[in-house]
């Protein structure tokens, strides 16, 4: 009744006592323990989880209490999977369990805001003028545009409303559109598959406007470029529950427990099983202590390690004892059998292509693309044959293009025959690229070949890839010639004793683990598997290492295997209803194509990094290569690859391509054969030649879902200096760098943005730069999807409380941006003809578009062919007053055209009619009839109802699709799931199991977990390559021109960053130079939740580097002392941890530890330090930007330039004086 | 003897009690999530152990020193034989101690309080104004021994001795006892009472929990409670 009457009975407090007296019965009142129940009271719970790039899709229970959301704990209701795996909960990591501390955090963005000075010129500007006309006084004049550009990162933001932010935002696209060409409005968003609704929004803005999305995969370096080379296939992997499947298993580079942690406990489960496990890191990491053994070899020769494995295996199980299986298997699923021919180099041979049927007279009977039917010799007939499933026959014929053992014309039943040894014409000397130093650069070895007469009657040596395989590990088999071993303790290229001077590992280990591996996978049919990550793959010679694990796993018939194959955990989101969703993304429900740009050639032209390149192509080329080569810059290269149509351009044209057009018509011209023309005699040029031209600017960039300042940055201080013409720390001087021979080159242009807009929820590091941020909403304040490949369910992001403080979802934002933009832009731009370049893209029959040698049209050496020779252009209508009608509202082309994807199309009417019912349609304007699109759920059940994995329906005319290509039915892998159609009100329920699609190449059953390649392997659908097989053997000849036809060892390349500063800064304390390791961390993932006062108190709570005790005793460094770490790139500040985890010679900083906590001033530049991406620098690869040639031609995130990062090394030294530069910003 | 002086010692007395009775009973039923010390100890460690002690001992010290000195019905000394300038040397040395003791730890705590960055964000001017009223309070104090030893035989103290007894027994005429005693005392008197004004709705209502904490002392070691 009262607190202080119920108290009042101290007379009669005591009813009884015990233990004599100890102890005493009281009635006191317990009202406060209401106190300790309402802690855990709550009145709802919602399911959402973390859009964060993690891969780990948890489900979780957002709780919410008296309006608020208090807590969250994981959701443990998925449904079983199959009978004999563990159960896939506990899903969720402490980093997701911290997540609600954002939500009410100062770190929070509440209101929309601006950069004082830009709100200062605007509102100024705005009282005498419109609002296009202010942007254009504001941006283009230098002095009042380097007032706000030069300030940018240094505070100063003023509160805005979002009518006002709207208004700026359209004014500026606006503006640039029409002056510079839509192409210059740029989008950087990352991983759709973690809130696909929220990425579709700013997509679908951009691709409505003429914008570009960059990509991401690539520019993270996360994209493994082996997998394109050798499968076709952007990255697919297992699901983390095929893991229990194994009954050996590797990890190799990849930290597990840490950067998988959802997963991590099928790791645990299955060593309960008896499956052996080893784990190779060079540092102690988490998963080391999960091995049965462990192997740690140096830093960056991994490949060197893969290598003596994979010549283990080869000669125990492929030449002295074969394996029945594994012949079979690299016989039918491998390139195996494919025969190459050899041209002469010197006094011997290098390979060269595989043999074509056009090579042949008559075309070998092919008359279907000739250029791209490899052939094998069969063992039945002893003839020259064109097998099934070479990529010639996925594009203009049907029913041929499948792996059955059968010759493509007669359809009879063929044997390719792996080896020639027994039937060889002559032995011949091969000469194999040797990159490791300590021997010759060219490695002659002997190759048993046959004689074949070519079309034009020249007689030439042929060799299958399975012979070159044996030479090239160098093993003896008996022919005679030098540099190959018959034993193991030889020293020559790849044995296990030759390895040992490259990674430490001793030969004994690699031979145990070599043959375990192989005896595993023979008996069990290919349970071997192998988990790949960071560690490997953000090198810049990536490729090698990950390729020569992947041809142990092909060499052991494990890909495709349940509970084998090659899992590669890197940022490979998964957007399992990709096909769904790209429609919605790229909007091409109104109109085709989009324009998409690869992120990294994109950073680094823009970023200017390429005035700072130091790598020379002559220190990465092969000694077989034309010497010619040797003489470009790798801007040069990527300029080429651009103009070849083999890569992407953004900006495209040197002009607005709206002008273009209009000239075109005027002149009474067809758009493309104008520009063509106009290309051909050089009075129109591509925006790659000259980066540095104003013409050429990205001027407005659109950063969401995304923090590349504080993160993937690489460069960072480049972006900072060029990009964003602001305060920075670059100590490189471009005299000592290469000087491009190809490109226009000028003095270099700062500030090149002119509008930097930021959406985030949080005060990142980017948008500390950013000239607008808005307040967007939290992952527990949206309706979204969410899907990973690390399990096989679809779930959703929830709304457990609306947008706090003046936040939107992204999906508003952009809508809002569209709305704005057919307002104030709508009648100054009015309807417009756009001319689109788009790049010969995988999966299209452009990608048969360049067979053998290219040919430069501008060099004269070809004609100019759009689509063929350089890239397709297409003319697009843009209607600039009907954005926004067109933003929410599905537009006709799905029923005109149909949806489709990786290849097949099929009609999709049916499924738009549904979402008519669905979704309500549109009454007036540009949509009228339409569905509609109007809420982020609209958008979400336009995802869920066009996709197959999610529809039924979709899925078994997606099948039938594929069936007609391949000649074989499909359907029966969707038809038990014909009826099933999940929509988001399911998946809020509970989180749904996908249904099978051909997007993927594994199966979503209750039968195996997902495995990559299991229905290329059980189905017979062709991998997506030259020879529809799984390839070693790269037959380009830019591939062969950098050493890379077949898997060799190359240790990291020299980026020269260090020698300029060493000992030219003293501060006192002595200097140190170490490989700079960047790995994902513990108590963030990424820069997300490293700001995090939970996270930060669980670690050292500001930026911190890892050394080994060892380098620190040299350096004088001990446990927690402040270092600067830096090189000619930049410089960045943190804590030392001194540790016996780390091995001599490397320094860790976990990546993207954000620069707003605890970061002082660096004594080398007197500025602020930065962040982890401060002393590093892209550096692109010319083989990454070869394009259409079959499987490697480009797709947005599939293939493309890589943003390599590890090959970096830095000065690490001690600080002297520890400055918090907490004065105010002087003017 | 003017209004002022009677409404101050003889109406304000009571005003000063019921409030302080009143608000901390209503504060104890409404508001018992506020019932706290607000200790700080977690937020800046340093000089709080020294301060703390050192002001609780001296205040504590007064409390009762004031407590017994003033409430002590004056026949209890005289039958004890304790003569008027006895007990006047004794109040003298004891609440002089006492007094700089307290003294010490309040202008420690009130150091601590204002130059730390972090506790100043989480101090309300209540806190600020406690620890300032007592300070005021107790120099006020201290300054009334001076005046004192100018009349060294206790007969002004008396008169306070009888203010007070006057008050708590609820006998008229008490202002006009002290309506001559020197300023200084009444303006400690009414800084003291002026603290129990304050009382109720600062963390001062700590004290009273304090107090209860004494009930430990003879509590069993263990309780439970019966089913219903």
């Amino acid at each position: 009744m009262s607190h202080f009457l119920d108290r009042l009975n101290f007379l009669g407090k005591v009813k009884s006592t015990f233990s004599d007296g100890h102890g005493a019965v009281v009635n006191e009142d317990r009202k406060w323990e209401d106190a300790y129940r309402q802690r855990w009271q709550h009145d709802k719970i919602v399911r959402s989880t973390h859009g964060v790039n993690c891969t780990g899709s948890c489900s979780w229970k957002v709780y919410v209490k008296n309006g608020l959301i208090t807590w969250e704990t994981q959701q443990t209701d998925y449904p079983r999977t199959r009978p004999d795996l563990p159960n896939h909960e506990p899903r969720g990591c402490p980093r997701g369990a911290s997540y609600s501390w954002y939500v009410y955090s100062a770190q929070r963005v509440k209101y929309p805001m601006v950069r004082g000075r830009l709100m200062r010129l605007w509102r100024e500007a705005r009282r005498t003028m419109g609002p296009i006309e202010a942007w254009e006084h504001i941006s283009q004049n230098p002095e009042t545009a380097q007032q706000y550009k030069s300030k940018r990162g240094q505070g100063g933001f003023v509160r805005a409303s979002w009518d006002e932010v709207n208004e700026i935002v359209a004014a500026a696209n606006a503006f640039t559109i029409k002056r510079y060409g839509p192409d210059r409005v740029i989008g950087f968003s990352p991983i759709p598959a973690m809130s696909m609704v929220s990425y579709a929004a700013g997509s679908r803005y951009l691709s409505l406007i003429g914008g570009v999305p960059l990509s991401f995969y690539d520019w993270y370096c996360d994209l493994p470029p082996s997998s394109p080379q050798t499968w076709g296939e952007q990255t697919d992997v297992a699901e983390s529950a095929d893991w229990y499947n194994s009954t050996y298993l590797m990890v190799w580079g990849s930290n597990v427990p840490m950067t998988r942690t959802p997963d991590a406990h099928f790791y645990t489960e299955v060593r309960y099983k008896g499956t052996k496990t080893v784990a190779v890191s060079s540092d102690f990491g988490e998963m080391a202590k999960f091995g049965d053994i462990w192997l740690a070899p140096k830093q960056g020769t991994d490949a060197a390690l893969a290598m003596a494995m994979g010549h283990v295996i080869f000669k125990e199980f492929h030449l002295d004892k074969p394996s029945a299986y594994f012949t079979d298997y690299i016989r039918q699923y491998t390139d195996m059998p494919m025969l190459v021919t050899l041209k002469p180099h010197g006094d011997g041979y290098v390979p060269d292509y595989f043999l074509r049927a056009s090579h042949l007279s008559a075309n070998l009977g092919e008359d279907n693309n000739p250029e791209w039917k490899t052939l094998v010799l069969d063992e039945i007939s002893g003839d020259i044959v064109a097998p099934n499933g070479s990529i010639g026959f996925r594009w203009g014929q049907q029913g041929k293009w499948n792996l059955e053992e059968r010759e493509g014309g007669s359809g009879r039943e063929i044997r390719g025959r792996l080896s020639l040894i027994d039937t060889r014409d002559d032995v011949a000397s091969v000469h194999f690229p040797y990159f490791g130093a300590e021997h010759d650069e060219l490695l002659p070895r002997n190759v048993p070949v046959r004689h074949i007469t070519l079309a034009d009657g020249q007689r030439v040596p042929v060799a299958t890839v399975f012979d070159l395989m044996a030479a090239n590990y160098g093993i003896d088999r008996g022919l005679g010639g030098g540099n190959v071993a018959s034993s193991y303790m030889d020293d020559v290229p790849y044995t296990p004793a030759w390895q040992q001077k490259h990674t430490g590992v001793k030969p004994e280990m690699v031979i145990q683990v070599a043959r375990e591996f192989a005896q595993n996978a023979d008996k069990t049919h290919g349970k071997s598997m192998v988990i790949v990550g960071a560690a490997l793959n953000h090198w810049y010679h990536m490729d090698m290492t990950y390729r020569g694990i992947i041809n142990m796993l092909m060499l052991c018939g494990c890909i495709g295997q349940s509970g084998g194959g090659w899992c590669h955990y890197v940022g490979q989101e998964k957007l399992r209803p990709q096909t769904g969703w790209a429609p919605l993304a790229f909007a091409a429900d109104w109109n085709r194509p989009a324009r998409q740009m690869n992120g990294t050639s994109f950073f680094y032209a823009h970023t200017s990094q390429w005035r700072h390149e130091k790598l020379g192509v002559n220190e990465i080329l092969c000694p077989t290569a034309d010497g010619r080569m040797a003489s470009m810059a790798l801007i040069d290269y990527n300029a080429k690859a651009e103009r070849m149509g083999w890569l992407p351009s953004a900006p495209q044209l040197s002009a607005n391509p709206l002008d273009v057009t209009r000239d075109a018509e005027a002149a009474g011209e067809d758009p493309v054969a104008y520009t063509v023309s106009r290309l051909k005699d050089g009075t129109l040029d591509m925006a790659c030649n000259d980066p540095d031209n104003p013409q050429n600017f990205p001027r407005n960039l659109f950063v969401w879902r995304s923090n590349i300042l504080g993160s993937s940055g690489k460069g960072h201080e480049y972006f900072l200096k060029y990009l964003l013409g602001t305060q920075n720390a670059v100590m490189n001087s471009e005299e000592d760098c290469i000087r491009p021979s190809e490109i226009t080159v000028r003095p270099a242009a700062e500030g090149k943005l002119d509008l930097l807009v930021v959406l985030d929820f949080r005060m990142s590091t980017t948008c500390l730069y950013a000239d607008i941020v808005l307040p967007t909403a939290t992952w527990y304040e949206k309706d979204d999807l969410n899907t990973s490949d690390m399990h096989p369910f679809i779930h959703p992001l929830s709304e457990a409380v609306q947008p706090l403080w003046q936040a939107k979802t992204d999906w508003e934002i952009y809508k809002g941006f569209a709305k704005a933009l057919s307002e104030v832009g709508g009648e100054y731009l009015g309807v417009r003809k756009d001319l689109v370049l788009t790049p010969l893209m995988h999966d299209t029959p452009q990608e048969l578009g360049q067979p053998f040698d290219p040919r430069d049209w501008k060099k004269g050496e070809c004609e100019p062919v759009p689509g063929k020779t350089m890239p397709a252009m297409t003319v697009v209508e843009r209607d600039y007053r009907a954005i926004h009608q067109k933003f929410t509202s599905i537009g006709p082309l799905l029923e005109k055209v149909g949806n489709g994807g990786k290849g097949i199309g099929w009609q999709t009417g049916h499924e738009v009619d549904v979402l008519r019912g669905l979704n309500r349609t549109v009454a007036e304007g540009a949509g009228k009839g339409q569905p509609r699109l109007d809420t982020a759920i609209d958008a979400a059940e336009m995802i869920l109802t066009l996709a197959p994995e999610t529809n039924g329906h979709v899925a078994v005319k997606a099948w039938a699709a594929l069936s007609k290509v391949t000649g074989r039915d499909h359907t029966h892998l969707a038809l038990p799931r014909e009826h099933d159609s999940i929509r988001f009100r399911d998946i809020q329920a509970q989180p749904r199991k996908i249904i099978s699609s051909p997007t993927w190449s594994g199966l979503e059953s209750e039968e195996v977990s997902y495995n990559a390649g299991y229905t290329n392997v059980h189905e017979l659908i062709p991998w997506r390559t030259l020879t529809g097989r799984q390839q070693f053997y790269q037959d380009h000849q830019w591939m062969r021109a950098f050493g890379e036809g077949l898997c060799v060892y190359k240790p990291h390349v020299d980026l020269k960053t260090t020698a300029a500063l060493l000992g030219k800064k003293p501060n006192g304390h002595d200097e140190i130079v170490l490989n700079f390791i960047t790995p994902h961390q513990k108590w963030g993932i990424h820069s997300t939740y490293s700001d995090n006062l939970r996270m930060l108190t669980l670690s050292r709570g500001g930026p911190h580097v890892w050394v080994s005790e060892v380098d620190a005793r040299k350096a004088g460094i001990v446990d927690n002392d402040w270092i600067e770490v830096f090189n000619a790139n930049g410089t960045l500040t943190a804590r030392a941890v001194v540790s016996q985890r780390v091995p001599e010679g490397m320094t860790l900083m976990y990546h993207a530890q954000e620069k707003i906590v605890n970061v002082p001033g660096a004594e080398t530049s007197g500025k602020r330090g930065g962040i982890h991406n401060s002393v590093t620098r892209a550096v692109t690869k010319p083989t990454h930007m070869i394009g259409g040639y079959a499987q490697l031609s480009w797709g947005f995130n599939y293939y493309g330039t890589v943003g390599a990062n590890r090959d970096e090394f830095v000065i690490v030294r001690k600080m002297k004086n520890v400055d918090w530069m907490e004065r105010p910003l002087a003017e | 003897m003017n209004t002022w002086h009677q409404f101050l010692f003889g109406i304000y007395p009571y005003i000063a009690l019921t409030v302080f009775l009143l608000g901390s009973l209503v504060r104890f039923e409404r508001e018992q999530y506020s019932w706290k010390s607000d200790s700080s100890q977690l937020l800046v460690k340093s000089q709080l152990r020294l301060g703390s002690m050192l002001f609780h001992i001296g205040i504590l010290g007064l409390f009762f020193g004031h407590l017994v000195g003033l409430l002590t019905p004056v026949s209890v000394w005289d039958t004890v034989g304790v003569t008027h300038s006895l007990k006047q040397i004794v109040a003298m040395t004891a609440g002089g101690v006492m007094g700089f003791v307290c003294l010490t730890g309040l202008v420690i705590l009130l150091y601590r309080r204002l130059t730390s960055d972090r506790l100043s964000a989480n101090t309300t001017w209540r806190d600020k104004l406690v620890l300032l009223w007592l300070l005021v309070t107790v120099v006020l104090g201290l300054a009334t021994i001076y005046v004192s030893s100018s009349h060294m035989d206790g007969e002004e103290m008396l008169k306070l001795m009888q203010w007070a007894q006057h008050v708590v027994t609820f006998r008229g005429g008490a202002a006009a006892i002290i309506a001559d005693v020197s300023w200084v005392f009444k303006a400690h008197l009414f800084m003291g009472m002026s603290l129990f004004v304050i009382f109720p709705f600062t963390r001062l209502v700590h004290v009273w929990s304090g107090f209860g904490a004494v009930g430990y002392l003879g509590r069993a070691w263990q309780l439970v409670r019966p089913r219903v």
